[in-house]
C-alpha cells in the first residue's frame, strides 16, 4: 500500500462532528402514512380547512405516483409505512422568550454553533431554528417586523398571514410536481416563511437551521420566500442530524418568488449525517427547490455546498418568466465513502433576454458516486436567451465515480447555450509541490479543494464561507488520488 | 551538511543512479552538470523524497540525521528546498495563501507563533523587492498561467521567503532569458552564507557565469564521473560533454 493510499484509507473517514443526539421529551405520532395521519398532522397544527385540503389532495396524488428511478442512484426500497411523520419536542408552543425554551434545546443549538440568544448570534444573521417537525425559535423577528419584513416559522405564517401563504404555497412547486414534492405537500410539518415588502432591502442574512433529532422520523420542511417588487434578501439554510445506523428520510420543498426588480439569494450548507464509512445509516435527502423570477429584471441565485447525506437528489431550479430576469446556480457537491449524489439545476427560459449561469463543482472521493444533472430549456418566446454552464468534476482516488448528464432543449434560434465540462484528479505533483514547501498532505488537499471550489464559496455570505471551507476540509480529510 | 554515500536509485525498477557519492559542506555551492538523461533530476527528487523514486542502496545524511527516514514535508521543514524544473500549477490557491501556509508550517515546526496576515504581507513585500519579481505575481494562483520565466522566478521568490539551509535548484536556468537568469542567480547569491549550501543542477554553463560554484561535478549514466573546481564548467562549455564521455569509454 502506498503512502497516499494509506492516507486515503485513514482519513476519508473524517469524523462527522454533529452526530450527537439530544435527550429531550418528544411527542410523536404512530408510524405509518395514511389519510388519517395527514389529518392528525393538520389538526396538531390547528390548520385551516384549505390547508388540510391542500395536504389531502397531495396525498391522494402521491399514492398514485412512483418513486423516480431515473437518477444515477442505488437506493434500497423505502418502506414509507415504517416512518414517523410527526415528531416535536414536548411543550411545543412556540417560545416567545428564550427563558421558556428547554435549556437542552438551547444547548443543542449552541453545540451546533447556532446561538439562539440574539446578542450572541453572528452579527447580522436572523435564525429560525427547526428541530424535527417544529420551529423552536426565530430570532430578530421583531427587529425585522419594523421594516415590514415577515420572517417566521411556516406554522406561524399560516396562522398570522394566511392570505400570503395561500397565494404562494404550491405556486412554484405544485403538489403534483413529483413524488417527493407530493409527499412533502401531504405531511410537511414546519419550515420558514419570509416576505420582503416592496422596495425593502433586508438588512440581515436570514437563515433557517434544520436539525433532525428524533429517531425513525422523517423530516419534511417547507420553505416559502417571497420578494416583492424592488426588494432584496439573502437567505441561508443549514442542517445536521445525529449519527444513526438506520437511514432517515428528508424530503423538503423550497419555493422562491421574485417579483419585478427583486433579487433573491438562497444559500445552502447541507451537512446531514452522511452515514458511516461502510455506508451504514445516513440521511436520504430528496429535495425540490425551485424559484420563479416572475417579474421583469428579477434575479434568483442558488448557492449550495452539499457535503452530507447518504443520498442526495436535488435540482435547485429557476423559472425565468420575467423579461431580462436572471437565474444562477453555484454548487459544490462533495461525496465520500459510500455517499451518492445526483444533483444539478434546471433553468427554464420563458421571458425575453433571460440569462442563466450554472457553475457546478463535483468532488468525489472514497467509493462514492457524484452526478451532475442539468436541464437548460429555452421556450419559443425567450428571444435572445443566454445560458452558460460549467460542470467540473474532481476525483480523489480511483474507486469513485463522477458523471455529467446535461440536457439542452431550445425552441428559439436566437438563444445561445454553452456547456463546458472538465474532469480532473488532484495530482500527486500538486501534493508533492506542497509537501516540498513543508505543507502536510492534509493541509495541501484542503487548500487545493478550496481553491477548486473557490468560485462557488465566494458566492456564500461571508459569515458562512469560512464554515463551508472548514466543512469541505473535514469531509475530505486526506483523500488523495 | 549533506553526505551522500553510494546512493542507488530505481525508477519503475530501472536503475537510474548507480552509486552516487557526494559531500556538501555548509557555505559551499556545488554545481551538478551532465547530459540529458544522466540522472540529475532523479538525484534532486531523491533528496526531496519523491515517492516514485525508490532508494535501493546507500545512505544520505543531512545535518547528522538520516534523510531517508524523513517524509518530504519534514525534509522541507528541516531546511531542504527544491527549486522545481517544472513547477506545477495549483488553480484557485493564491500565492499569498500558499506561502503563508508554508511559512506558518515552518514556524510551527520551530515552535514559533504563526505570522499574522499583516506580518506576512510585510515579509512578502520585502522579499519581493529582494528577488525583483513583479508584484502582480503574488496576487495570482500558484503558477497558474505563469510564463516559463515567471515560474522559475517564483521558485526563487519562494526560496527567499523560506530561507532554506540547503537549496537544490533543478535546471532552474533552463529556458530563461538573461534578465531572468540574473534574478535567479541573484536569489541564490543572496541566500549564500556560511550556514547554508546550494546544489545547482544545470545542463549549461551559462548560469555559472552568475553563480560561482566551489565545486563542479559531472553526472553521467548515474555516476559522478568527474569532479573539479569552477574551471571544469568552462572546460565542459568549450569541449562539450563528448570529451568526458569519450574519456570514460576509453578507460
Amino acid at each position: 500500500m502506498t503512502e497516499q493510499d494509506k492516507i486515503l484509507n485513514d482519513v476519508t473517514q473524517g469524523e462527522y462532528k454533529y452526530g450527537f443526539h439530544t435527550d429531550i421529551e418528544t411527542e410523536t405520532i404512530p408510524k405509518g402514512l395514511n389519510e388519517e395521519v395527514v389529518r392528525i398532522i393538520s389538526a396538531k397544527k390547528n390548520e385551516p380547512e384549505w390547508l388540510l385540503e391542500f395536504r389531502l389532495k397531495a396525498f391522494r396524488n402521491w399514492q398514485k405516483m412512483k418513486m423516480p428511478t431515473w437518477p444515477h442512484l442505488t437506493i434500497p426500497e423505502i418502506d414509507y409505512q415504517d416512518i414517523i411523520y410527526y415528531a416535536a419536542p414536548k411543550q411545543n408552543a412556540k417560545y416567545t422568550s428564550l427563558d421558556e425554551v428547554d435549556p437542552e434545546l438551547i444547548d443543542t443549538f449552541n453545540k451546533l454553533g447556532i446561538p439562539l440568544e440574539e446578542q450572541k448570534s453572528l452579527a447580522g444573521v436572523a435564525v429560525d431554528a427547526v428541530i424535527d417537525s417544529v420551529s423552536v425559535k426565530t430570532t430578530f423577528s421583531e427587529t425585522l417586523a419594523e421594516m415590514g419584513i415577515i420572517f417566521c416559522s411556516f406554522s406561524e405564517a399560516v396562522k398570522n398571514h394566511p392570505d400570503l401563504v395561500k397565494k404562494y404555497l404550491g405556486s412554484v412547486v405544485p403538489s403534483t410536481d413529483n413524488y417527493f414534492a407530493a409527499l412533502n405537500s401531504a405531511v410537511f410539518s414546519d419550515g420558514s416563511f419570509c416576505f420582503i415588502p416592496k422596495g425593502v432591502r433586508c438588512p440581515m442574512e436570514l437563515s433557517t437551521y434544520f436539525r433532525i433529532n428524533a429517531a425513525n422520523t422523517g423530516q419534511f420542511e417547507r420553505t416559502l420566500l417571497v420578494a416583492d417588487d424592488n426588494s432584496y434578501v439573502s437567505y441561508l439554510e443549514g442542517c445536521t442530524a445525529p449519527q444513526r445506523d438506520e437511514n432517515q428520510l428528508h424530503a423538503a420543498v423550497v419555493e422562491l418568488v421574485a417579483m419585478e426588480n427583486a433579487e433573491l439569494k438562497y444559500s445552502t450548507v447541507q451537512n446531514w449525517y452522511p452515514g458511516n464509512k461502510d455506508g451504514l445509516g445516513g440521511i436520504y435527502n430528496f429535495v425540490t427547490k425551485r424559484g420563479i423570477a416572475k417579474g421583469d429584471n428579477s434575479k434568483i441565485s442558488w448557492t449550495q455546498v452539499e457535503t452530507g447525506s447518504a443520498v442526495t437528489w436535488k435540482y435547485p431550479s429557476c423559472i425565468l418568466k420575467g423579461d431580462n430576469s436572471t437565474g444562477e446556480f453555484f454548487s459544490v457537491a462533495v461525496t465520500n465513502n459510500h455517499q451518492q449524489a445526483d444533483t444539478g439545476s434546471k433553468m427554464m427560459h420563458i421571458g425575453k433576454n433571460t440569462k442563466s449561469l450554472i457553475i457546478s463543482k463535483g468532488i468525489s472521493a472514497g467509493k462514492s458516486q457524484n452526478s451532475y444533472r442539468g436541464l437548460v430549456k429555452v421556450l419559443k418566446g425567450a428571444e435572445k436567451a443566454r445560458n452558460f454552464s460549467q460542470c467540473d468534476s474532481l476525483l480523489l482516488g480511483d474507486k469513485c465515480g463522477a458523471h455529467t448528464f446535461p440536457y439542452i432543449e431550445t425552441d428559439n434560434s436566437t438563444a445561445i447555450v454553452e456547456h463546458e465540462a472538465t474532469t480532473s484528479k488532484i495530482g500527486e505533483d500538486q501534493i508533492f509541490y506542497c509537501n516540498q514547501r513543508g505543507i502536510t498532505t492534509e493541509t495541501a488537499i484542503g487548500m487545493i479543494i478550496n481553491g477548486y471550489a473557490k468560485e462557488v464559496l465566494n458566492k456564500l455570505p461571508m459569515e458562512f464561507a469560512v464554515e463551508a471551507q472548514k466543512l469541505l476540509q473535514i469531509s475530505l480529510e486526506g483523500s488523495v488520488g | 551538511m549533506l553526505k551522500i554515500n553510494n546512493l542507488k536509485v530505481n525508477i519503475n525498477d530501472k536503475q537510474i543512479l548507480k552509486g552516487i557519492n557526494l559531500e556538501v559542506k555548509a557555505g559551499e555551492v556545488h554545481a551538478i552538470m551532465g547530459p540529458n538523461g544522466s540522472g540529475k533530476s532523479t538525484l534532486a527528487s531523491a533528496l526531496a523524497g519523491r515517492e516514485y523514486v525508490s532508494v535501493t542502496d546507500g545512505s544520505i545524511e543531512y545535518l547528522g540525521k538520516d534523510l531517508l527516514d524523513m517524509n518530504p514535508e519534514v525534509r522541507a521543514l528541516e531546511g531542504i528546498f527544491l527549486g522545481f524544473q517544472y513547477p506545477v500549477e495549483i488553480p484557485g490557491v493564491s500565492m499569498v495563501n500558499f506561502m503563508r501556509t508554508a511559512i506558518n508550517e515552518q514556524r510551527k515546526y520551530k515552535n514559533l507563533e504563526a505570522l499574522s496576515a499583516a506580518e506576512f504581507l510585510k515579509l512578502m513585500h520585502e522579499k519581493k523587492s529582494v528577488v525583483g519579481i513583479d508584484s502582480n505575481l503574488t496576487k495570482r494562483s500558484v503558477n497558474e498561467g505563469f510564463s516559463g520565466g515567471e515560474k522559475k522566478k517564483n521558485e526563487i521568490f519562494q526560496m527567499a521567503l523560506l530561507e532554506p539551509r540547503l537549496a537544490i535548484l533543478d535546471e532552474t536556468d533552463s529556458g530563461l532569458d538573461i534578465d531572468a537568469l540574473r534574478i535567479v542567480a541573484n536569489g541564490v547569491n543572496l541566500l549564500k552564507s556560511p550556514e547554508t549550501a546550494s546544489i545547482i543542477i544545470t545542463h549549461y554553463q551559462r548560469l555559472l557565469d552568475y553563480i560561482v560554484p566551489d565545486f563542479v561535478h559531472v553526472l553521467y549514466k548515474g555516476r559522478i564521473v568527474k569532479s573539479g573546481g569552477k574551471e571544469l564548467a568552462l572546460e565542459l562549455e568549450e569541449k562539450g560533454y563528448e570529451w568526458i564521455t569519450e574519456e570514460i569509454t576509453a578507460e
